[in-house]
């Protein structure tokens, strides 16, 4: 490459593909964990396979994993690649709809056997054709150069081709003008005691770069600065992690146990790998037999005194249905987290969706309101975890937290705060001894019920799925107190408004276009609303993490507004509930159910078109 | 490592003590009214604080019981008493956990439950009111109805295998099994109380009568003509006799249990085999709990009794010894952990 020059640029994007055993999941994960280290704002996005080790060289069978890194703040993973990491020629057919012209081509071309092509589909070697004539080839025979580099190391041939992606990193280290200091680290911890393994991935990594150094495809690097953030200190987090970590501010914060009852399913496991390591800080972690029993030992524990978390995806809350109805007439809290994926059934398990809402707010038999919140960015899964569980033990209900496989597995910068910054939350317990306790007489201001956990002197009562009367908390029959029960349990629900920050909007407080999002869909929204400003755009945007109950000034809101567009992952399920409940105003639907976010240019096109035919 | 950490009450209770105000809604006649004289006798001699008893059920006639019982209750949902219990043992483990269940409940929706809270060894007593039949939705088979039934939904007779409770309790590893009939209140108090000081999880298996939809299903070991050639009552350490003439006792004859009698064939009070419930090795335990009249008695008393680590006590192990050995003591110390940069 020689001395070329440097570009400065504002943001790039880079794809990592790959067969699923090449590694692009840790080697992306890498390159944004240095790029944090380094300053930049990130937002990353994995997207793999539901099969762990898919058929080689097939389109199907490609891994990826996007990172978007900026000197400003990023909201999304990117609509197209800067680079595009292609391991083999499937990594190139899979990806070919993120490139634009220009964008730069990292790739092995040990790996473009007439096999490998084949299976992939192709017809001729695309590498060769002029099939990517409007791209940066990178060419690199990266099998061949990583067996060279580690070859006095004395590694057998898989174990040395196993290096080949940390090759690519240094590739990509290179023309980035990033050192390997952070990544050494890394290997220096994570195979300290393989000293084998640490010296190979040392050695590929800066066969990598002095590749890159020489390489004559290489015409100018590029630079990202760092970001210009608040004063402090981060971390890259993904969402659930940051759900997990939310949950342990919550029990910090109200003195409870935290329990967690769960059974592992895509893609919300991690809430539940997470929390299992922190027995240290006194968490409680049950792998049950079933999604049922997951949630049904989140209600004992609830009912013993414990913060009470059930963690799963779309197929486990349908099995979880029955329990949540007993969590509402027992009115005991409970956190339920739900990592939203594309269904219905199976469906697409590592896919993201947001059409899980309609089953959230009405998948129970009976009258059965609760509390629903959505998280909508990796790093704000903390918060609202830590809100879920701040309402369900001070309103004593269930309450239901979205997130989604886009921000569960997606991640983000993380700013860390002091724990005792959060507020404080105090569970509604009883005290021993209290005089006529009874379990479901209730505060007259806003209908919570006390809490009194088995061992407490004095207060022996009991609970369960059967309604119960009002005044003497013993099982009834009774139809007009059953009546006066349903309406009180929805009323208590419904007064949580009054304890929720209202809506906000962000661009024009009064305009011709109110864009509305909810959840993950946040971020995609936010940056094309910020382009349309600047554009001088009529357009004001709104964004629901509270969803049920809905922010009270929700209706004065909408008024303001011309039109309104609802955009989500689904066919208009949040659409559909706003029709209920503001039934006032008419709402324009914007959907995709792809298994993929929104890209920026689909949500500026549709918005222009509205506002065009507003005129 | 075993601590029973369930605090004791400093006063005697009475059965007074455990007694509710609620009107018992089961049938005149039905077995469970003994059953819960039996728990109300019982509980008081178990000697623990009241307030640290815990009755966890889930749907049938048999998960009423909580309602009955003057501690800290919690009625489920259908088959899920087992899951919720183990929530509120491993999240209390000072609290001595009951659960009261039937044979649809635990055996058919529950089975699952069932199964892995056993596997498990969470401390917990579980009661399981086995009339063989659906009660409360008025006379369906259940999993532990004998095959060839005739009932409301068999009108042709049962066509599939009955699970036997002890049999399930042993292939699932499981550390306590007993059982008795409702008939004999003594016994049941016996075992009760063998339940409550055993560490792990007891499966207390109560054959109960039905008066509505399955009267009689237990005549056999429970009218008084027939039951002491029919039953032998299990006692650890002494020679598995029984019958009216306490004459008839088991043996050993290559792999299998025969019944013989003292005095003929020569055989003496010495070829009787000695009851150890508290053997690890399941081997005979699980051919006593298979016997079935009319060729060999019905097992009854504490049938299995064997010592293992329970899991409530594990997880407090596990933690306690997390917390001496890691750094991290509160979040504050993980949010600061591992990758982290400052921007000044």
């Amino acid at each position: 490459m020689g001395k070329v020059q440097i570009k400065d640029l504002e943001s790039a994007v880079i794809k990592f593909a790959g067969d699923s055993g090449d590694g692009m999941q840790l080697t992306g994960t890498l390159f944004s964990d240095d790029a944090a280290i380094f300053g930049n704002d990130i937002v990353t996005f994995p997207d793999y396979p539901a099969e762990i080790r898919a058929p080689h060289n097939t389109v199907a069978g490609v891994s990826g994993f996007q990172v978007h890194m900026g000197r400003k703040k990023v909201y999304t993973p990117g609509d197209t690649y800067d680079v595009l990491v292609a391991m083999n020629p499937a990594s190139i057919k899979a990806n070919i709809k993120g490139l634009r012209k220009g964008s730069i081509i990292i790739t092995d071309t040990d790996a473009f056997t007439d096999k490998a092509l084949e299976t992939a589909g192709y017809a001729s070697n695309p590498l060769v054709d002029q099939s990517l004539a409007d791209y940066t080839i990178i060419k690199a025979p990266i099998i061949t150069n990583v067996k060279e580099a580690v070859a006095a190391i004395g590694l057998d041939n898989k174990s040395a081709e196993r290096s080949k992606n940390m090759y690519v990193l240094g590739i990509l280290y290179c023309l980035f003008n990033r050192n390997l200091e952070s990544t050494f680290h890394y290997f220096e911890y994570k195979f300290k005691e393989k000293l084998k393994v640490l010296d190979a991935n040392k050695a590929a990594l800066t066969a990598g770069y002095e590749f890159a150094l020489e390489c004559s495809d290489i015409k100018e690097t590029y630079r990202v600065h760092p970001a210009s953030l608040e004063k402090g200190r981060y971390r890259n987090v993904t969402g659930n992690v940051a759900t997990a970590w939310g949950l342990i501010a919550a029990a910090e914060r109200s003195g409870l146990q935290l329990f967690l009852g769960s059974y592992p399913i895509t893609p919300a496991t991690e809430i539940l790998v997470e929390l299992s390591k922190h027995k240290s800080l006194g968490v409680k972690v049950f792998q049950a037999e079933d999604e049922i029993a997951g949630i049904c030992s989140a209600i004992g524990a609830s009912f013993a005194g414990s913060l009470a978390i059930t963690t799963t995806s779309g197929p486990g809350l349908s099995l979880k249905s029955e329990a949540i109805g007993l969590a509402v007439m027992t009115e005991l809290p409970l956190v339920i987290v739900d990592v939203q994926r594309a269904g219905p059934s199976t469906g697409l398990p590592t896919k993201s969706e947001q059409s899980d809402l309609m089953q959230a707010l009405f998948g129970r038999n009976g009258e059965a309101p609760i509390i629903i919140i959505a998280a909508s960015s990796p790093a704000n899964c903390f918060y609202y975890a830590f809100e879920a569980a701040r309402l369900a033990v001070e309103h004593m209900t269930p309450v239901m937290l979205l997130t989604d496989g886009y921000l569960g597995n997606g991640s983000e910068l993380f700013k860390i705060i002091k724990t005792a910054s959060l507020p404080k939350i105090t569970p509604n317990l009883a005290k021993p001894n209290e005089p006529n306790f009874k379990p479901y007489n209730r505060d007259a201001e806003t209908l919570v019920r006390k809490w009194a956990a088995p061992g407490t002197e004095g207060l022996r009562h009991r609970i369960g799925g059967l309604e119960k009367d009002y005044s003497t908390s013993a099982v009834s029959t009774d139809p007009i107190n059953h009546e006066k029960m349903v309406k009180t349990r929805a009323a208590k629900v419904e007064k949580v408004a009054e304890k929720i920050p209202d809506q906000i909007v962000h661009g024009e407080k009064q305009a011709d276009l109110l864009i509305v999002s909810w959840g993950s869909t946040e971020g995609f929204v936010k940056a094309v609303v910020d382009e349309m400003i600047v554009e001088k755009k009529s357009v004001g945007f709104t964004n629901f993490n509270y969803i049920m109950p809905l922010p009270k000034n929700t209706a004065d809101l909408f008024s303001k507004y011309k039109k309104i567009i609802v955009c989500e992952n689904n066919m208009g399920q949040f659409a559909d509930y706003l029709r209920m409940k503001l039934p006032q105003f008419s709402y324009i639907q914007y959907n995709k159910v792809q298994g993929t976010p929104f890209t920026m240019k689909e949500l500026h096109d549709k918005f222009n078109e509205v506002l065009e035919d507003l005129k | 490592m075993i601590v029973n950490s369930i605090t004791r009450s400093e006063v005697q209770l009475t059965k007074q003590d455990f007694v509710t105000d609620q009107m018992v809604k089961w049938c005149p006649g039905c077995g469970a009214h003994a059953i819960l004289q039996s728990i109300a006798n019982v509980f008081p001699k178990i000697g623990y604080r009241k307030e640290n008893f815990c009755f966890i059920s889930g749907i049938g006639c048999s998960s009423r019981l909580p309602y009955y019982v003057n501690t800290y209750g919690f009625h489920g949902i259908h088959g899920r008493a087992s899951a919720i219990a183990s929530g509120v043992k491993i999240s209390n483990p000072r609290l001595s956990v009951w659960i009261a269940t039937g044979d649809g409940d635990s055996m058919a929706i529950g089975g699952n439950h069932f199964i892995h809270l056993v596997r498990r060894n969470i401390d917990v007593n579980l009661i399981l009111f086995n009339n063989q039949i659906y009660g409360l939705t008025k006379g369906q088979f259940s999993p532990t109805t004998p095959v060839g039934s005739i009932t409301k939904t068999s009108p042709y007779g049962t066509i599939e295998q009955a699970f036997n409770p002890g049999e399930l309790v042993m292939g699932a590893k499981g550390t306590f099994f007993a059982r008795c009939t409702d008939n004999n209140m003594t016994l049941i108090s016996d075992i009760l109380l063998e339940a409550a000081k055993h560490d792990g999880t007891s499966v207390v298996e109560i054959l109960q009568n039905c008066i509505i939809f399955n009267d009689d299903a237990h005549a056999t070991v429970t009218n008084r003509d027939t039951r002491d050639d029919n039953i032998i009552i299990l006692r650890n350490g002494e020679r598995m006799i029984f019958g009216k003439n306490k004459n008839k006792g088991i043996r050993l004859h290559g792999p299998n249990l025969e019944v013989v009698t003292i005095g003929e064939n020569g055989i003496t009070e010495k070829d009787i085999l000695i009851h150890d419930a508290y053997s690890q090795s399941p081997g005979i335990q699980m051919m006593l709990a298979q016997m079935q009249p009319p060729h060999m008695p019905l097992a009854l008393g504490v049938i299995r009794s064997a010592i293992n680590l329970t899991y409530d006590d594990l997880v407090e192990e596990q933690i306690e010894r997390a917390k001496k050995e890691s750094n991290i003591k509160c979040l504050d110390d993980l949010l600061n952990s591992g990758d982290v940069f400052e921007v000044k």
